[in-house]
């Protein structure tokens, strides 16, 4: 009852923060309203007891991925009319997409759990189940292949994007750190004996 | 109070473990509100000292000479309470509203997975650790928020380099828990307590020596806190992301959360790296004596004594430059982890030190 009551909340926060993504004028607001969705994604997760997912979507997507993305949001000057331009245009494509959502959707809930509650909830766990061990007891053993494989792709990307960034330009001024640590004092300090001024 | 009790029994069992969960939620809020009222006293008296300074000495409690300065907090919170609170025309009037809670609330909501004695814990969840991590990742919103909706040049320039920072040194910071939940096998802090038993040689700090190091640099970098305090270098950027606040938004916002998370990453450090509430005397002294058994006190004392460092490093280390502040956490604290996680992997393939069977 408590978890129901609790699902229809958080859901009912969900598509209204998911409404909000597409219709507010900011894309500062936009990001916002999409953290706030993602946040909601991770409670309904919580509440069918996969409380690795929940946290790991916070610690991730909300932590690190909008971060980033505010930031940049932040720092582009975006021009909303112009970005509206292309709605009636793009809308169709918009449309179809959607649909197909839908149906996908209608066919894991409808006809793929036919016959089965799907608006119970979940049989509750064992006592003493840990999430976080069963993903690590498969991703470590039957997934590592994959695994290994996600984080080396993931590494070729940092590798790519400081490599972008790192290349050397003519008039770039960057500081040698090493050159700073090893500086002596004879290097910088130069003692001059002045000759005390007389009276005349 | 038969009446009370009566009516307490007749409730179902349910309600009855939501009032008792809701009173201790309250319970451990306000004490970690005190603790921060008193940790801002304790600031400005431990770096008063050090400077050769006394510190905040006249507000007394009932005039009580010994007692000088002591009322301090709740004259300044009071003072805080009764100041208009400000809101620049050009702001983003929610957002700039909404900063100080979304920088207050993860603060507060962390303390749920603490295990404060081996009985007490709010919520004993399994990925505790993971819990306290995505929590703490969340600040950074609330100082985000805080410089973009002030529309104000010096809070986004102190906003960026926050979010930098914070973004730089949870990395750190994450590898160095990779570590202690290699040692201790558990996402669980209780567990992780509770692994370190057996006298202070065994608690994580030994053996994980850098990454405590690592952990604790870290977490003064993530709370803002000097000498990393770069986002709001008042030399520079005035005050960074807080500049446009005042009265009771500047309080949530800037000294509740920033002490709070203090208190925090010291009870985490203590948690991981010291023991929690193991006693440092086991095995030294008799078990049935009270100086051998684990409880909130030895916890408390390690949390004070964590905090004291923090004061201590304040007092006494000039401020980071952004770019060496970049450079310390991407270059150095980083490298340090992972190779002390390859030397701890090979220690427990080794079955070596604690990992010994």
């Amino acid at each position: 009852m408590l978890t129901e009551i609790l699902f229809y909340a958080f859901a009912a926060v969900l598509i209204g923060a998911a409404i909000g993504v597409i219709t507010s004028r900011n894309p500062v607001h936009s990001v916002l309203f999409l953290v706030l969705c993602f946040f909601n994604s991770a409670v309904l997760w919580l509440l069918i007891e996969a409380e690795f997912l929940a946290i790991v979507l916070v610690l991730v997507y909300v932590g690190a991925v909008m971060v980033l993305f505010l930031f940049v949001v932040m720092m582009l000057d975006i021009n909303i009319e112009k970005l509206r331009e292309g709605f009636v245009r793009n809308a169709p494509l918009g449309v179809l997409i959607a649909l197909i959502v839908v149906i996908e959707l209608y066919y894991v809930l409808w006809v793929k759990r036919l016959g089965v509650d799907v608006t119970g909830g979940v049989a509750p766990l064992p006592e003493g189940y840990s999430n976080t061990q069963a993903v690590g007891a498969v991703l470590y053993t039957e997934y590592v292949y994959p695994f290994q494989l996600a984080a080396v792709v993931l590494l070729i990307a940092i590798v790519a994007a400081i490599s972008l960034t790192m290349r050397k330009r003519p008039g770039l001024k960057t500081q040698d750190v090493a050159a700073q640590v090893a500086v002596r004092r004879e290097d910088r300090v130069r003692l001059v004996k002045v000759a005390p001024e007389e009276e005349k | 109070m038969d009446n009370l009790l009566s009516l307490w029994n007749g409730l179902t069992p349910e309600l009855q473990s939501v009032i008792v969960t809701t009173l201790q939620i309250v319970g451990v809020m306000l004490a970690v509100v005190i603790c921060v009222a008193f940790l801002t006293l304790a600031e400005r008296k431990v770096i008063g000292f050090m400077q050769l300074r006394h510190g905040p000495n006249r507000i007394a409690i009932f005039g009580l000479p010994f007692l000088r300065g002591v009322a301090q907090p709740f004259a300044d919170v009071i003072k805080l309470l009764l100041k208009e609170v400000l809101v620049p025309s050009a702001a983003d009037k929610k957002l700039f509203m909404l900063a100080p809670l979304i920088v207050l609330v993860p603060a507060l909501a962390a303390w749920a997975v603490i295990p404060f004695s081996p009985e007490f814990v709010l919520a004993d969840i399994n990925a505790g650790l993971l819990y306290v991590l995505a929590l703490t990742s969340l600040g950074v919103y609330g100082v985000i928020l805080a410089g973009w909706a002030a529309n104000s040049k010096y809070a986004f320039l102190g906003a960026m380099r926050s979010a930098a920072q914070m973004v730089a040194y949870e990395i750190a910071m994450g590898f160095a828990l990779v570590g202690v939940l290699m040692a201790a096998g558990s996402l669980n802090l209780g567990d992780i307590v509770r692994s370190q038993e057996g006298g202070p040689l065994a608690w994580h700090w030994f053996w994980l020596f850098p990454l405590f190091v690592v952990y604790f640099i870290s977490g003064v970098a993530e709370t803002n806190r000097a000498p990393f305090d770069v986002a709001e270098g008042e030399s520079e950027i005035v005050a960074g992301f807080h500049v446009e606040y005042s009265g009771a938004a500047f309080a949530t916002l800037f000294a509740l959360p920033e002490y709070a998370n203090m208190m925090l990453v010291a009870t985490l450090a203590a948690l991981m790296f010291l023991g929690g509430w193991l006693s440092p005397l086991q095995g030294y002294v008799p078990d049935e004596w009270f100086l051998a058994q684990s409880s909130f006190f030895w916890l408390f004392l390690k949390v004070g004594l964590l905090l004291f460092v923090f004061l201590w490093i304040r007092a006494t280390f000039p401020r980071y430059r952004y770019d060496q502040i970049m450079r310390l956490g991407w270059k150095v604290l980083i490298p340090v982890t992972l190779v002390w996680i390859a030397v701890e992997g090979v220690m427990v393939w080794l079955k070596i030190g604690p990992w010994a069977p």
